[in-house]
């Protein structure tokens, strides 16, 4: 009992500084949920963490700051923005990856090996390199600023690293059940979609939160393909456009910035293995 | 455009050195105390959420008012609690703006990290620690000639990821200060150069040399790779 007493003492130093940590990491997102719910004129006067000196006096919360930003400020649309944007951008690229993928681990072809080679160095490579080309194209097809062309980009952007995971998975199943497939007289496009996409379903499913995330949270892509064309705008485009137009009215930002975060955190909190695994299997996203 | 290598330079030490070794440390530690998970989860959320949404975040903890005002941010009212001036955090050059944008990255990327050095952590043999310990090793040592040497390989994965990261980052900046402030690195001046100026023949000079300083990195993804399969 002693024994156990003296051990939990001598832990005291590193419980404290690993609770002192969590609470670092906590705070500056607590005080954006708290700030999002209170009233313009408290939040111009005092700080968040004057509530806590009455934490249940409702009173000293308010739903209308989520009221303004939704409705007036527009991040209502950008919500639905950013759905258009993400469903495609994670469903197409996570399809073609998939395809990619079983033909680059088990289907014989010339140049298998310098062309995967290629996709590796591709995880790297800056976006920035492809803005001005792609710009210029996307501008002669009358891309630019339009959902289709913010969907290819995502879709180029997220192949290497959605190719590289999946073709992980894909060429560590096992060889024997290729072979047999092929002896029952099974084409690769049967092998394919009877064989290999049951049982790739886990590795899918964190590509595909993985691919959500990735988009749903981007701005750079959306900045330069969608720019000037603010009814396409998503969540981060619109946050960012707040941030510099009404820098001073905390309370609007703060609503909007959990606007666009709520739907990442629910992602988080419910699939946060699959989150996991897919950052195990391909730290090198680019 | 010096401004924004020299700040890119400050990010890529300063940033890498600080999430890969929280990331270790965190690895490490947390591994000792029965409520891993939980502080692991809080850590790693910030993982999930945008760069946008994390500027934002950060701009209201570095808010700053005037002396003598009632501080909102939560930075300069700490300070204010140690009698200390109110900071403009974000405005003060070069150096205290340009740390407390790295700050944010930190925050961010520290759990991503974490996650993957735990992971390796948890795969090395316990037997190996405790081999140590029997000998005499204090959990310093452990830490330094048994732990370190293993995790090496991982952490070196770990840093090139930052590193490449690094070499990108935009969102942050772009939000908070929008390089304002002697506080531009080189993503925001190439896009500045493209929008702003219109001038496209600089902006993709911009490309050109962050690519240039991303091949080693490729080059070495490459030979990993190469090793990888030929083990397989």
């Amino acid at each position: 009992m002693t024994g156990r007493l003296t051990k939990a003492l001598s832990r005291g130093p590193l419980h404290i500084v690993i609770i002192i940590l969590a609470l670092v990491w906590m705070l500056p997102t607590l005080g954006l949920l708290f700030t999002s719910f209170r009233p313009p004129n408290d939040v111009a006067c005092s700080g968040w963490w004057t509530v806590f000196e009455h934490p249940f006096n409702f009173t000293q919360y308010t739903l209308r700051n989520y009221e303004t930003v939704i409705g007036r400020v527009g991040m209502g649309r950008a919500f639905l923005n950013s759905l258009t944007i993400s469903i495609p951008g994670t469903i197409i690229p996570v399809m073609v990856a998939a395809f990619a993928a079983y033909a680059f681990a088990w289907m014989k072809f010339p140049g298998r090996q310098i062309l995967f080679i290629i996709v590796v160095a591709l995880l790297v490579v800056p976006l920035q390199m492809t803005f001005i080309p792609i710009l210029r194209i996307f501008n002669r097809l009358h891309l630019a600023g339009t959902f289709p062309g913010v969907w290819l980009a995502h879709t180029g952007y997220g192949l290497p690293l959605t190719v590289y995971l999946l073709h992980n998975f894909i060429g560590g199943l096992p060889s024997e059940l290729f072979d047999s497939a092929s002896i029952d007289g099974a084409s690769p496009l049967q092998t394919f979609f009877r064989l290999v996409l049951p049982l790739s379903v886990p590795a899918i499913a964190s590509v595909v939160i993985f691919q959500f995330l990735w988009v749903w949270n981007d701005l750079l892509v959306a900045l330069i393909y969608l720019g000037g064309t603010p009814d396409v705008a998503p969540v981060t485009l619109k946050v960012a456009n707040l941030v510099g137009s009404r820098g001073q009215d905390w309370e609007l930002l703060t609503a909007a910035a959990f606007v666009s975060m709520v739907l990442p955190l629910i992602v988080f909190f419910s699939l946060q293995r699959y989150f996991v695994r897919g950052i195990l299997a391909g730290s090198v996203k680019g | 455009m010096l401004t924004a290598f020299r700040n890119n330079a400050l990010w890529v030490v300063v940033f890498t050195t600080f999430t890969v070794s929280f990331g270790l440390a965190l690895a490490v530690l947390l591994d000792r105390v029965r409520y891993e998970k939980i502080i692991k989860s809080i850590v790693f959320i910030p993982m999930a959420i945008s760069m946008v949404g994390a500027a934002t975040i950060w701009k209201f903890v570095y808010a700053f008012r005037p002396a003598g005002a009632s501080q909102i941010g939560l930075l300069n009212a700490i300070a204010g609690v140690f009698g200390a001036q109110p900071v403009g955090w974000l405005i003060e050059r070069p150096w205290i703006n340009n740390l407390c944008l790295i700050i944010v990255g930190i925050w961010m990327w520290t759990g991503f990290c974490m996650v993957i050095l735990s992971a390796a952590y948890k795969n090395i043999p316990r037997e190996l620690m405790e081999a140590a310990r029997i000998d005499g090793a204090n959990e310093w040592q452990v830490f330094r000639k048994v732990i370190l040497p293993l995790l090496k390989p991982t952490a070196a994965v770990v840093a090139t990821t930052m590193v490449v990261t690094v070499l990108k980052i935009f969102d942050i900046v772009y939000v908070m200060t929008n390089g304002n402030f002697s506080t531009e690195v080189i993503a925001n001046r190439m896009y500045k150069e493209m929008f702003n100026f219109r001038n496209f023949g600089r902006a993709s000079t911009i490309a050109v040399i962050l690519l240039l300083l991303i091949i080693p990195v490729m080059l070495f993804n490459i030979r990993r790779f190469r090793e990888q399969e030929a083990i397989r």
